[in-house]
């Protein structure tokens, strides 16, 4: 194969990437989720479905926890005392279970899509 | 007790996989394992460095600075590997052919593996640092369990992760010299695209990504990512139970990169270089 003939696929791959980088416009929808004694607040967030929400988590314990969620492909520690934004979605109407990895017995938590 | 050992077993598996795989690759080099010790430390010192600053960090940018600063590790991660991969898979079979015929070969002494000493030290950085909060959490944060036991059960996640990791290498240790550079080169090929993968989800965790973010499928119900096998293969390949399509991008187009990378260069050394730099392709 000749470097010539490279460079076009290197065009098309570094243009896919273009493509499907989109940046990020608009406002999102916010949503205040709490750490609390090892425990979320709200325990139940009702989110619209097909629309990107910002969700903004205050942990208001001393020590660090991790919001860890498989089904929302997401986790991200928030220091004790900290807060942080994590961006959800969009999803599809249903349930996605997301927990505090530091504190499983007790963090327990679901988002519902609607 | 048990779930503080499983956590850090999980946060040092994915470090000591890498170190795994990299000790292996590097085997021929004289000084490897100092390189590699001072990628470890200058990682937990790193580390330690995060975690204090986890606070402030954590505010930035409007809470998202934690993924920025992911973003940024992952980034500079991703460059250190895909340099590596094309550059061993040109100059180093030639390397390897000089190994071969003069023993410990002289030029191979020259080669300093910076590369992937700086990669040692980011995989290293971005998991402890998640682990030194957590210690730290279980230590001040007043449970029922004491100082002794929380730290015990730390060790062993710690000591139990990290003999994965000499597994690892010990079995890809058992594969002939001339195999070993195609076999490790192609495990880290494959650490860049899974570290690919985790920067778009960073990237699309800060919404700096908005298309392509949806998972593209959930095979989770046959494999899950926080299944024992999900986990290892997560840490060895990226696999991932709902990928997004910018994921899946990133992950095919850092391979397709590598892949063409390493025929450019290989086509440009074949027109200018010596007979004995000729590829097998």
């Amino acid at each position: 194969m000749s470097a010539q003939r490279l460079f076009p696929q290197f065009a098309i791959v570094a243009a896919s990437i273009a493509l499907l980088c989109g940046t990020a416009q608009g406002a999102d929808l916010e949503v205040q989720l709490s750490i609390k004694n090892h425990r979320f607040e709200p325990t139940e967030l009702k989110v619209p479905a097909g629309q990107r929400v910002k969700l903004i988590v205050n942990n208001q314990d001393k020590t660090a926890e991790e919001f860890e969620s498989h089904s929302l492909n997401r986790e991200k520690v928030i220091p004790g005392g900290g807060k942080a934004t994590i961006f959800i979605g969009p999803l599809k109407a249903g349930r996605y279970d997301f927990s505090g990895e530091y504190n499983e017995a007790t963090a327990k938590g679901v988002v519902i899509a609607e | 007790m048990f779930a503080a050992s499983l956590i850090i077993f999980r946060e040092t598996l994915e470090a000591a996989l890498f170190v795994g795989i990299i000790a292996a690759a590097t085997k021929q080099l004289p000084l490897r394992g100092r390189w590699l010790a001072s990628g470890v430390v200058a990682g937990v010192i790193g580390a330690l460095m995060l975690a204090l600053t986890a606070d402030q960090i954590s505010a930035w940018a409007d809470g998202i600075g934690q993924d920025l600063v992911n973003v940024g590790i992952l980034t500079v991660a991703l460059s250190m590997l895909v340099w590596h991969c094309i550059w061993v898979s040109t100059h180093g079979r030639q390397m390897a052919m000089d190994a071969r015929q003069l023993g410990a070969s002289v030029q191979v002494g020259q080669r300093k593996p910076w590369a992937l000493f700086v990669a040692v030290a980011l995989a290293v950085l971005r998991e402890g640092a998640e682990t030194v909060l957590f210690v730290a959490g279980s230590l001040t944060g007043g449970g029922p369990v004491g100082t002794g036991p929380v730290l015990l059960a730390c060790a062993l996640g710690l000591v139990a992760g990290a003999l994965v990791g000499l597994g690892v290498y010990a079995g890809l240790s058992r594969i002939p010299t001339q195999k070993l550079f195609a076999a490790t080169n192609v495990l880290i090929a494959l650490l860049a695209a899974s570290i690919a993968s985790q920067l778009a989800r960073a990237l699309s965790q800060a919404g700096l990504i908005e298309n392509g973010t949806a998972p593209l499928w959930d095979s989770s119900a046959w494999l899950a990512s926080d299944s024992g096998l999900g986990t290892l293969l997560h840490a060895l390949v990226g696999y991932d139970a709902r990928p997004s399509a910018i994921q899946l991008g990133f992950y095919v187009a850092v391979l397709a990169g590598i892949y063409l990378g390493t025929r450019l260069v290989l086509h440009k050394s074949n027109g200018t270089m010596s007979p004995r730099g000729a590829s097998t392709n």
